[in-house]
C-alpha cells in the first residue's frame, strides 16, 4: 500500500484501524543470495538498494534484537557533511545527497529538515581550523560559510555574543544542508520498502556463528534460529562489530565505547538549527516535538552496557548551560546510551574483509547516523560487484596496514 | 558513579579520580624486534584491539590520586570490576578470573 493523501482520507473514514502491517516479521528460509548481519539503518538500507538498485531480491536481514533498536534509535539524529578531507566529504556528501528525496523515494515520511548545522568558534584556533574546513568543504562541492558573531546571533537569537564571555562567540562555520531527520522513520522506512521488493526482515534472531567451507569463504550464518545459508554476508553491526568479526576469525581494529544523549522537557521552538561547540563540548538541536536534544563525546572507558556514567551527561549539561543560560533551569526527561564502534583514525571502515564472501560497514564511531542512505548504498554496491565503489575504496581495511589514515578531525566524539 | 579499587592505595575510589588507558598485556616490541616488523605486524600492535564483550583486561591510571598505572579485569557488559592488580603481573587467565568472581 503507498502512503498518500487519499490512503490517509480513506483510513480516517474507518477510524485508522485497517492499516496494513508496513514490514511482516518472517521466519528465516533455508538459504539466501545475501544476509545482512544488523537491521539498524545502514543494514536496512543496504538490504534496500541491493533489492531497488542492484536486483538481489533474494535477501534477508537478520537482527539479535528488534528493527532499529541499537544506535538508529540512540542518537542524535544530526546530519551534516562538512568534513576536512576529500575522502569524507565524497562520502559523507554522498549520504546528504541520498538523505535528499529519501522520503519521496521510500514513500515513507524520514522528516529530513535541513535546518543547518552551526559550529561555533570561541578562540583563534578555532577560527583557524573552521574557515579551514569552510574552504575545503567548497572545493569539494560541499556547502559551508563563514559566519560572523552578529550573522550567528542572527540565525539563534539566544545566543550571546557579548565579548565578555567565558566563551566568546568568534564566529561560525554554517551548513544549511545540515540538519536533522526521524531516526526510527529511517528504520522503518527503508525496512517497509525493502519488505516490499522481497526482502525478509528476520528479528529477535542473533547470529552466533559464520560457518566458512573448505576455501574460507563463507556458507552462512548461524543463528538462534538455525542455521541460514548464504554465499554474501554483510555485517553492519556497529558496536558488536568485533564480536561478529570474531565468528569469521577476523581482528578489527575497533574499541566499543558508549555514547550518550539526552532530551529535555518539550519547549517551544527556541534552538533553530543544530548548534555544536568543540570548545565546551557539547551540542544541542530542538526536535519537531519540541524536546531539546543534547549530546557530547563517548564515555572514558571501553564497554557494551548501552548506558553510561552520570557525571559525563552532567558535564555536557554545564557546557550547554555555557553556551546557553537560559536552560538552566530546563529539566531533563530521558537520557540513554548506545555502543559505538570507533577506528583508530575516527573514519569508518567500509568494504571487503580477507574473508571471501564476508563484507563490513563498521567504524562509523560517534557520527553513523548521518551516513545512514550512504552506507546502506555503498555496502549493496560492494556486496553485489564484489568490489568497493570509488567512494567508499579508500575506507578499506588495509589503510591500517599500508597507513594511509583518513585522520578525521572534523570526526572527533565531540562534533556529532 | 563506580568505585574502583586502585592497588597502590589499597584503597576504592571514585571513578572521576581514574582515566581509562586502554587494553592491557600489549607489549611493546624492543628496538631489535621494531627493526624487523613488519607492516602486519606493527598494525597489529598500533590498531588491532580485542574489544571483548566479556571480561576484559585492561589498565587503568589513578590520575587524580596516586598517579600509578595498574591493570583491571572488567566484565564490559555489566561495567563491574572483577579485580584490580599491579603492572608487572601476568595476564590473568580464564580459570584465575572465574575464581576472583566466585570469591566475591
Amino acid at each position: 500500500m503507498k502512503f498518500s493523501a487519499r490512503s490517509l482520507f480513506a483510513n480516517a473514514l474507518s477510524g485508522h484501524k485497517n492499516w496494513p502491517e508496513q514490514f511482516p516479521n518472517k521466519e528465516p528460509k533455508k538459504e539466501y543470495d545475501a544476509i545482512i548481519v544488523g537491521a539498524g539503518g545502514h543494514g536496512l538500507g543496504a538490504a534496500y538498494y541491493l533489492a531497488s538498485k542492484y536486483g538481489m531480491t533474494n535477501i534477508a536481514v537478520v537482527e539479535k534484537g528488534w528493527l532499529g533498536g541499537g544506535n538508529t534509535g540512540r542518537n542524535t539524529t544530526i546530519i551534516r557533511s562538512n568534513y576536512l578531507f576529500d575522502e569524507s566529504a565524497g562520502i559523507y556528501d554522498h549520504a546528504v545527497d541520498l538523505w535528499d528525496g529519501l522520503s519521496q523515494e521510500l514513500n515513507y515520511n524520514v522528516m529530513f529538515s535541513k535546518r543547518g548545522v552551526l559550529m561555533l568558534a570561541h578562540n583563534v584556533h578555532d577560527v583557524q581550523s573552521f574557515t579551514r574546513h569552510v574552504h575545503a568543504n567548497r572545493l569539494n562541492g560541499v556547502d559551508n560559510v563563514w559566519l560572523t558573531p552578529e550573522e550567528c546571533q542572527k540565525k539563534v537569537p539566544i545566543l550571546d555574543i557579548s565579548p565578555n564571555r567565558r566563551y566568546p562567540v568568534m564566529g561560525g562555520a554554517f551548513q544549511q544542508r545540515a540538519g536533522v531527520a526521524r531516526h526510527d522513520s529511517v528504520a522503518w522506512g527503508y525496512a517497509r520498502a525493502a519488505s516490499k521488493l522481497g526482502v525478509d526482515i528476520i528479528q529477535n534472531c542473533k547470529v552466533i556463528g559464520i560457518r566458512r567451507g573448505a576455501d574460507g569463504a563463507v556458507e552462512g550464518v548461524e543463528t538462534e534460529k538455525g542455521f541460514i545459508g548464504a554465499k554474501k554476508i554483510g555485517v553492519s553491526a556497529a558496536g558488536n562489530t568485533s564480536v561478529v568479526m570474531e565468528m569469521a576469525g577476523l581482528r578489527f581494529p575497533l574499541e566499543s565505547y558508549p555514547l550518550q544523549a539526552l532530551v529535555s522537557e518539550p519547549v517551544k521552538p527556541i534552538v533553530p538549527c543544530v548548534i555544536m561547540s568543540n570548545a565546551v563540548h557539547a551540542y544541542i538541536s530542538q526536535s519537531d516535538k519540541g524536546e531539546l536534544v543534547i549530546g557530547a563525546g563517548t564515555d572514558q572507558y571501553t564497554s557494551y552496557s548501552q548506558r553510561g556514567a552520570l557525571h559525563l551527561v552532567e558535564h555536557n549539561i554545564m557546557a550547554i548551560c555555557e553556551i546557553f543560560p537560559v536552560f538552566k533551569r530546563m529539566r531533563m526527561l530521558r537520557n540513554w546510551g548506545g555502543i559505538v564502534d570507533v577506528t583508530p583514525d575516527r573514519s569508518p571502515i567500509l568494504g571487503k574483509t580477507p574473508v571471501k564472501g564476508l563484507y563490513v560497514n563498521c567504524g562509523w564511531g560517534t557520527g553513523g547516523f548521518k551516513a545512514t542512505p550512504g552506507a546502506g548504498h555503498l555496502l549493496a554496491y560492494t556486496i553485489a560487484k564484489d568490489e568497493p565503489h570509488p567512494i567508499n575504496a579508500p575506507f578499506n581495511l588495509d589503510r591500517f596496514v599500508g597507513g594511509r589514515l583518513i585522520d578525521e578531525a572534523a570526526a572527533a566524539a565531540v562534533a556529532h | 558513579m563506580m568505585l574502583i579499587h586502585c592497588p597502590h592505595c589499597d584503597e576504592k575510589r571514585p571513578e572521576v579520580e581514574f582515566a581509562y588507558a586502554g587494553e592491557a598485556h600489549i607489549v611493546r616490541p624492543n628496538a631489535e624486534q621494531q627493526q624487523a616488523m613488519s607492516d602486519a605486524k606493527w598494525s597489529e600492535f598500533l590498531f588491532i584491539r580485542d574489544n571483548v564483550r566479556g571480561e576484559h583486561c585492561e589498565r587503568w591510571w589513578h590520575a587524580n590520586g596516586c598517579n600509578m598505572f595498574f591493570n583491571a579485569v572488567r566484565n564490559t557488559v555489566t561495567d563491574k570490576f572483577i579485580k584490580t592488580y599491579k603492572i608487572g603481573q601476568k595476564r590473568p587467565t580464564q580459570a584465575q578470573i572465574q575464581k576472583w568472581k566466585s570469591a566475591k
